[in-house]
């Protein structure tokens, strides 16, 4: 499917009835793919929404999926919103991206909203007439900070889509891909793009749903590819419910992939290709390391690889590509990049040796007396213990140093709890020979479980 | 008298302990040892402090905010045995 740079391409330019048994499906319902541009889930309404601003309020994230794609090459931009979005930011939101329709599955919501067009998306259903591509509709997306409102961050199609040509996995039959995101953040996005882009199909996560029966489900679905963060994985690691499923591409991204879970990973899925991404909302897909190891190659900064160019200034990461978001929106919206075009990705590196290694987010950093450190480097270190699955470590008041480090573990299933303190020792001893004694925790708590954000990371109340 | 003397063993044995983890070797921990000639520098006393926060539930220097820290063992001691339980 060639099409010259200057045609308007959409998505459902990928979606013609030539590809056979494509589905996107979640716990409730398979969707067949292959006729899909023959239906709606807008009753037909999709022509009121040219040129327009529209809100993507659908709880539902398989509709959701199906109206991006009859929304993209309609409507002048839509924006994501992901299912956990605090609705006393909706007006802010909604006044900052100049929305002017809403598309929901829930209209009841919205009959006081004041809205100028309500338009109810539901199940999929036989469409009047075949849609057009009449613009490049700009998607707007919103960032996962933890506080305040979130950022609108706008995207194009082709941004979005840079990188999936320049990374697609070998073909060995039709990709089934599925994600533990959700597909309205930035993450979930990419991995339904390259189903939809790629000719595959689609394995939705549904909210609260067991691992266990997810996992079922992943396995019915012969999933072959598959996605989510490092947290995500571990907790997956962690349920022992991996038995029977084989992706053959496992992809990590959202946090920093440490070298434990890197090695959990190719322990439980010995013939898949595991791999980590580099990718934010802002920063669009950077760089995918395939590898096995932690951090990046040295010789990736500088260089111009497949049109992503990065540099490390003040210890961050930058990063300056065709695939980074275009702009913030908004009334006093901030510069996304510099003026020569570098997104600051707020994501601190360190050289060791001949690789660079993510460290932390700038603003994680923990003060120990004066002393900088970074979370995320000593979760590191313990998660390597062979009787860890997770690690928190986290900032504690100190009346003498003002702060201290301390860390809530998981022990790995099957480990013997009587042996906790011998454990402790163990982690502790591993933490003394690798790191300065002030990011050596101070206390060490052995916990249940860790909270993870709707984002999918480890939740950082303290950061 | 009983709740004092658990809650000295407690504080020595946890200082024992952040010795072996610092590689401090602690001299002869008589009350009127300064804490100065112990050995530990401020992270080993914050760590100290942290764990028997935990241990005894209580972090004396942190409840009164004008209570100057103890400058011997024994001061040291007194300022957990004196918190009202």
């Amino acid at each position: 499917m060639k099409m010259s740079p200057r045609e308007a391409f959409a998505l459902r330019d990928y979606l013609g009835a030539d590809l056979k048994g494509r589905t996107i499906s979640d716990a409730r319902q398979v969707v067949s793919l292959t006729d899909i541009l023959g239906e709606t889930c807008l009753a037909d309404r999709l022509g009121e929404l040219s040129g327009r601003s529209v809100l993507l309020a659908v709880a539902d994230q398989l509709i959701s999926g199906i109206v991006m794609t009859e929304l993209d090459g309609v409507a002048r931009r839509m924006l994501l919103c992901p299912p956990d979005l605090n609705a006393d930011y909706l007006q802010a939101l909604m006044e900052g991206a100049g929305i002017d329709a809403v598309v929901t599955d829930h209209p009841a919501r919205w009959a006081d909203a004041g809205t100028e067009l309500i338009v109810t998306a539901g199940a999929p259903g036989r469409a009047a007439g075949k849609a057009q591509t009449e613009r490049a509709t700009e998607w707007l997306m919103l960032t996962s900070g933890t506080s305040g409102v979130p950022k609108i961050v706008s995207h194009t199609l082709e941004g979005l889509t840079g990188a999936i040509v320049a990374d697609s996995p070998a073909r060995s039959g039709p990709a089934v891909w599925a994600t533990f995101y959700d597909i309205r953040r930035y993450g979930g996005l990419q991995i339904f793009l390259r189903a939809i882009v790629g000719g595959g199909s689609m394995v939705l996560s549904e909210p609260g749903e067991p691992l266990a029966d997810y996992i079922a489900r992943l396995r019915a679905a012969g999933v072959s590819q598959i996605s989510g963060t490092p947290s995500h994985w571990r907790k997956l690691l962690m349920s022992g419910s991996v038995a029977g499923f084989s992706p053959r591409y496992v992809r990590l991204s959202g946090e920093i992939a440490d070298q434990a879970v890197l090695d959990g990973l190719s322990r439980a899925f010995p013939a898949a290709s595991i791999g980590h991404a580099y990718a934010s909302t802002e920063a669009g897909v950077g760089f995918a390391v395939n590898d096995g190891l932690e951090g990046f190659p040295a010789t990736m900064i500088g260089d111009n690889r497949g049109g992503v160019e990065m540099k490390v200034e003040d210890g961050s990461l930058r990063i300056r590509s065709t695939r980074t978001a275009r702009a913030y929106v908004g009334p006093n919206a901030a510069a996304l990049a510099d003026a020569e075009g570098f997104v600051d990705t707020g994501d601190m590196v360190e050289l060791r040796g001949n690789r660079y290694h993510f460290v932390g987010r700038r603003g994680g950093i923990i003060n120990i007396g004066g002393l900088k450190v970074h979370p995320e480097e000593i979760e590191a270190v313990i998660n390597r213990h062979a009787e860890v699955s997770m690690s928190r470590a986290k900032s504690r008041r100190s009346p003498i140093t003002g702060a201290i480090v301390v860390a809530d573990v998981i022990l790995a299933e099957g480990s013997d709890s009587s042996r906790s303190g011998e454990i402790r020792e163990q982690i502790l001893a591993d933490c003394r020979a690798s790191l300065p004694s002030y990011k050596v925790p101070a206390v060490i708590r052995f916990v249940r479980a860790l909270d993870i954000t709707a984002a999918g990371k480890l939740a950082r109340h303290d950061a | 008298m009983k709740r004092s003397m658990s809650t000295r063993l407690k504080i020595i044995s946890a200082m024992q302990q952040i010795a072996v983890e610092q590689k401090v070797t602690l001299p002869p921990l008589d009350d009127d040892l300064s804490l100065h000639e112990t050995g530990f520098d401020s992270l080993g006393f914050a760590i100290l402090v942290a764990r028997l926060e935990d241990e005894l539930g209580v972090d004396p220097f942190t409840i009164s905010e004008d209570a100057a820290f103890p400058l011997t063992i024994g001061d040291f001691i007194k300022a957990y045995e004196n918190v009202p339980a």
